[in-house]
């Protein structure tokens, strides 16, 4: 579904004074995956996601959707940002049905599906109130519901839970796999934190930093349906010890050598 | 603002009264002052003076006045929003445009308008354009600078979503850049339209036969101050309703706009 080949990013001019964010990045994922990306902050997560939504253009190799070579944003694809970023000045009805807008297609069917969707999401009474009457976690549900509503068969997901306190964070986890196990689709997913990225995957990929690379990638092998439940499982267990090994060991390493 | 609660009554009318009241109170003040200390009416006129000269000018010809005045106030504002929006949009748009497009604004702005105003008489002839113009030039730059304000301070998240929901250039103006820029497009008209008055009346100084300037200048020139008086506060009547016109449009038609500029 996703084929990203030898890719490498680097901002600004190369050798003076640039910053490399990626290097040599290969990561395939399948039809209807769910991948999760981890690893320290400044690693590139973000933009890896950015370029494999096509609103960054990589500076070396390239990435391909379907066998088709990404050159900017497409309409299989939908994002979900780590802040909610919904337009203030329309109800979040509006908001979610605003790439429907875009593509010109905002007809009694696409606010139907916005509805359903909020539905969903539980925050269907909300639908004709403005941004800033909802809490930051509804917020963000309505940007998972804008993200869907023209049916996309990829999510990008950037820290999407990022900003939410630890009690919403496991709830919308468990929601999104969910919504996931209704409507399946490939999901590449970046997270921050090691428990989300081993309960929402089928493979964690876990980056390094300085240039960004691929450290490993960690195939989890837990029942589905999920939930946090699982944390006392054994394969969770070695998934998430692992990844601390990689991130932490790792990091343990270069403070040796820069101290 | 504060949040003292009223009686239901009083905090609604609120906005009003209390102007109101404070006007009546100045009024009498004024009144009583200039007979109790015998005030000249060329220098001070009492308000019954000024009510009752501008009476006896009559209601019909004081129409006219204030016509003609709203007429280059309104074509002047309405020309200023015309230019404003679409050099706002360059400006904009691009480094490039910007840096060609603000030093002219400012040239245009650093000229005193009543340099400009007997030039563009005899350029345009004794009719309404120059007056027109002359309103224009000083009500649109406070325009222009609030509406690119407002056009690049969109937020680069919002621009991106619009990016990633593929949207064309237009619709990032139309459906994220503008609807963002309201509270800053409002904040601008409010400015203009107060400066749309000035300039009318600077205009009017210059070359006309008739509006509200035009009956301030020709009645000081005959020492009828009570006139020039009346004129005067009918221009700043004119100018608080124009202003509060656009207020509740913006109340009216852009809630959350407002909502947000109170904040
Ligand atoms: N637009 C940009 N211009 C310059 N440097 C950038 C830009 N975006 C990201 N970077 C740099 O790339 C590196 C990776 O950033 P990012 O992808 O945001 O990491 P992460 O999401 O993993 O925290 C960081 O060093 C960051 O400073
Ligand atoms: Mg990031």
């Amino acid at each position: 579904m996703i084929d990203i080949k030898q890719v490498g990013q680097v901002f600004g001019a190369v050798g003076n004074g640039g910053v490399r964010a990626l290097q040599g990045i290969d990561l395939t994922v399948k039809d209807r995956e769910i991948v999760t990306l981890v690893g320290p902050s400044g690693c590139g997560k973000s933009t890896l996601l950015r370029l494999v939504s096509g609103l960054v253009a990589p500076t070396e190799g390239s990435i391909f959707i379907r066998d088709e070579r990404v050159t900017g944003p497409r309409q299989d694809t939908g994002i979900v940002f780590q802040a909610p970023t919904l337009l203030p000045w329309a109800t979040i009805v509006e908001n979610v049905m605003f790439p429907s807008t875009i593509m010109g297609r905002a007809d009694e069917a696409a606010r139907r599906r916005a509805k359903d969707l909020l539905k969903v999401a539980g925050i269907a009474d909300f639908a004709e109130h403005r941004p800033r009457q909802l809490s930051g976690g509804m917020q963000q549900r309505a940007a998972i519901c804008r993200a869907l509503v023209h049916d996309p068969d990829i999510l990008l997901m950037d820290e999407p839970f990022g900003a939410l306190d630890a009690l919403t964070r496991e709830i919308m986890t468990i929601e999104l796999l969910r919504i996931w196990s209704n409507t399946p689709k490939t999901i590449l997913f970046v997270t921050h934190s090691i428990p989300e990225a081993v309960i929402l995957a089928d493979r964690v990929v876990v980056m390094s930093p300085r240039p960004g690379r691929i450290a490993e990638i960690i195939d989890v092998d837990l029942p589905r349906p999920r939930d946090f439940s699982l944390s006392g499982h054994p394969e969770f267990q070695r998934c998430t010890g692992r990844i601390r090994d990689l991130i932490f060991g790792e990091q343990g390493a270069r403070f040796d050598v820069e101290h | 603002m504060s949040n003292t609660r009223l009686p239901g009554w009083l905090s609604a009318s609120r906005e009003f009264l209390i102007p109101l009241l404070a006007l009546l109170v100045l009024m009498a003040v004024w009144e009583a002052s200039a007979r109790l200390f015998a005030i000249p009416e060329y220098l001070l006129p009492s308000p019954s003076r000024i009510v009752e000269d501008m009476a006896a000018m009559g209601g019909q010809q004081l129409g006219e006045h204030m016509v003609a005045t709203l007429r280059t106030v309104l074509f002047g504002f309405f020309l200023s929003i015309a230019v404003s929006f679409p050099l706002a949009v360059l400006i904009s748009s691009s480094r490039l445009a910007a840096d060609a497009i603000y030093p002219l604004l400012v040239l245009t702005q650093s000229v005193p308008k009543v340099a400009i105003a007997p030039i563009l008489v005899v350029m345009l002839g004794p009719n309404e354009m120059p007056r027109v113009i002359v309103t224009f030039l000083v009500a649109f730059f406070p325009l222009v600078i609030a509406m690119t304000t407002g056009l690049l301070a969109v937020p680069s998240e919002l621009i991106e979503l619009a990016r990633s929901c593929r949207a064309s250039k237009l619709q990032e103006l139309f459906r994220v850049r503008l609807p963002f820029s309201i509270p800053f497009i409002f904040s601008g008209l409010k400015s203009a339209i107060a400066l749309s008055v000035v300039g009318a009346v600077v205009g009017e100084f210059v070359a006309a036969e008739r509006g509200l300037g035009y009956l301030i200048t020709s009645a000081t020139a005959f020492f009828k101050v009570p006139v020039a008086f009346g004129a005067m506060l009918v221009l700043a009547l004119l100018g608080i309703v124009l202003f509060q016109l656009i207020v509740v449009a913006e109340r009216v038609f852009f809630p959350w706009a407002a909502a947000e500029e109170r904040r």
